[in-house]
């Protein structure tokens, strides 16, 4: 059973100055779980993309981080949230190449690709929520039998 | 010179260090006894020291003649598994990690290389280079014998140590001034891949490097998703600054990425690792010329 | 560039000149804000000076994000369109590994190991648009 190790941080998403803490405290807390150089630039810049979409599309919001454990996996998960229009095509906003603002479209399909697990939870007029997680070293395999997705 | 160097000179630069390995057993024993991988094993005997190190010396000759260098399964190998197991457990149970553990086997390297450059003194450069590479290779594949062992030692250690076989199993080696290669041997599974391409990448910026040489020769199958990791690979080295050349596509990996509809297109390819080395060479400005026959290139 | 914008002081990317070549060093976290303003004093200054050639060296940069790599293909097409070539120098295996993940290719950016290899290749007008210097002359 996966185990929440309890909400690590909160924080604010308004500018891109806060761009900037975003990124090194993701950076921080998952060297602090071990995750190899390339897991880290993986983790922090699918954070980078997904916090820019906050800020842009969302008009703002915040980031919660938590610790999260499997067996002896340790992960990080991060669940950006705002109360912005929502997303109404999901699918569309997922594809490469789409994109409402600016940037090169690569905002959620290129996060979703640089990170273990991906979920995104929009309501059109309510906000927008995306939660993902990566693990140091080897994430925790499907189909094992304590797995509890 | 006896008659079965007089052979080896002309055979494979894996028999010449076999050949090399059984004529200097003694000495290369005497100074791994001396290494901190032999020494604190064996704390009370220096003798039993020198003892286990012949055995090794004679297992490495064995599989350097059986030209199986780059293979963890050989024969020779079975010979020494048992020992070895039980100097990684040891150590081990002092407390090193992996990474130590592979630092101390790694360790055996230099005083061979330097009996090894001794001895080939006269030979030509390019045979000593030949031979020195073997011998690498041969120490790598042991240290992954050693590791191999060691990863017996306790579940909780296996994720780690599993990772680092994998880069243990990825010699990247210095062909040139500028150029760089790994040769793989054996499958390649998504993890492995990864693996490959981060140590590649970074021994492209350590010994900047402009050529980066894939060479596939040793690996029986590709699926896609292998496939894919060759083709980023590629992709990342060039936003780098390098070129990756891959070499070594079996007729049967080339089919096989014909049918899963797979442009190469872009990436560089070459038959061999020598055709990929003369490759990169030739881009670097020096190209390989026949001494005999006055300057005709070899491409 | 003054501080007039409201913004914490952040410090403007100096940009030198070498020759024909302008010499960009990228350090640290970049903010948006001060990305966007290299690109647009990059392409002053390529007006301004006649320069053939941008060199942004970002061996220093632990991130590039989709906003990064945007700025620098767009920092490379406006040069272009002002006939100066660019070429981006060292960038790290970690960064190069995450672009490609994402699918990020950059495929019109002309690339190089490090600034020397960058500035090779910008002085031999006859490679246009490889991404490997021409070596050899070293």
């Amino acid at each position: 059973m996966e185990a929440a190790a309890g909400v690590d941080a909160r924080l604010p998403i308004r500018s891109d100055l806060d761009l900037v803490w975003v990124r090194q405290h993701v950076r921080q807390a998952a060297a602090r779980l071990g995750f190899g150089l390339v897991e880290q630039t993986k983790l922090v810049t699918a954070a980078s993309e997904l916090a820019r979409n906050t800020l842009v599309y969302g008009g703002g919001g915040q980031l919660t981080t938590t610790r999260v454990a499997h067996g002896r996996a340790q992960g990080l998960r991060l669940a950006f949230s705002d109360r912005g229009p929502g997303i109404a095509d999901l699918e569309q906003a997922l594809r490469d190449g789409y994109t409402s603002g600016d940037g090169l479209g690569m905002g959620l399909g290129g996060a979703r690709r640089l990170v273990h697990q991906f979920a995104i939870d929009s309501t059109p007029g309510v906000g927008t929520t995306v939660t993902v997680t990566s693990w140091a070293g080897r994430p925790p395999r499907p189909g094992h039998p304590r797995e509890e997705w | 010179m006896p008659e079965h160097e007089a052979e080896a000179r002309q055979g494979s630069p894996a028999r010449e260090v076999g050949v090399f390995l059984r004529r200097r057993r003694e000495q290369i024993a005497q100074r791994w006894a001396d290494e901190p991988l032999f020494r604190a094993v064996f704390t009370v005997s220096r003798d039993e020291a020198v003892e286990a190190g012949r055995t090794v010396a004679d297992a490495l000759a064995e599989v350097a003649t059986a030209e199986r260098v780059v293979d963890p399964e050989a024969a020779g190998f079975t010979l020494v598994r048992e020992q070895l197991a039980r100097m990684a457990a040891s150590r081990a149970r002092a407390g090193l990690g992996t990474a130590q553990v592979s630092r101390e086997v790694d360790a055996l390297r230099p005083p061979v290389v330097d009996l090894l450059v001794a001895d080939l003194a006269d030979a030509p450069a390019g045979r000593l280079r030949e031979c020195e590479s073997a011998l690498t290779v041969l120490l790598g594949t042991l240290r992954l014998v050693v590791l191999e062992t060691a990863l017996s030692e306790g579940e909780a250690l296996i994720d780690r140590q599993r990772l680092q076989l994998l880069e243990v199993a990825t010699p990247v080696i210095k062909l040139w001034d500028g150029i760089v290669a790994v040769p793989l041997i054996g499958t390649l599974d998504s993890a492995r891949s990864q693996v490959v391409m981060e140590t590649l990448l970074e021994a492209v910026v350590d010994q900047q490097a402009r050529y980066a040489i894939l060479d596939i020769t040793g690996v029986p199958t590709v699926d896609s998703l292998v496939a894919q990791h060759l083709m980023k690979t590629v992709a990342a080295a060039r936003l780098m600054g390098a070129e990756c050349v891959v070499s070594g596509i079996r007729p049967a990996i080339a089919q096989t990425i014909v049918h899963l509809g797979l442009d190469l297109g872009t990436v560089v390819t070459r038959a061999s690792l020598a055709d990929a080395l003369a490759h990169a060479l030739h881009r670097l400005g020096a190209d390989i010329v026949h001494a005999s026959s006055g300057g005709a290139g070899s491409r | 560039m003054t501080d007039e914008f409201s913004r914490p002081p952040v410090a403007p990317v100096p940009v030198l000149r070498l020759g024909d070549v302008l010499l960009v060093t990228l350090q640290g976290d970049l903010h948006d804000s001060t990305a966007e303003q290299l690109q647009q004093d990059i392409t002053e200054r390529i007006g301004s000076s006649g320069a053939t050639g941008v060199v942004i060296d970002i061996s220093g940069i632990e991130i590039v994000d989709s906003f990064l790599g945007r700025v620098l293909a767009e920092i490379a097409a406006k040069a272009g369109l002002l006939a100066a070539r660019t070429v981006v120098a060292g960038m790290r295996p970690a960064v190069a590994i995450t672009l490609v993940e994402m699918g990020l290719t950059l495929p019109g950016l002309r690339t190089a190991l490090n600034t020397e290899a960058a500035l090779h290749l910008l002085g031999d007008p006859a490679r246009s648009g490889s991404a490997v210097p021409r070596p050899g002359r070293r």
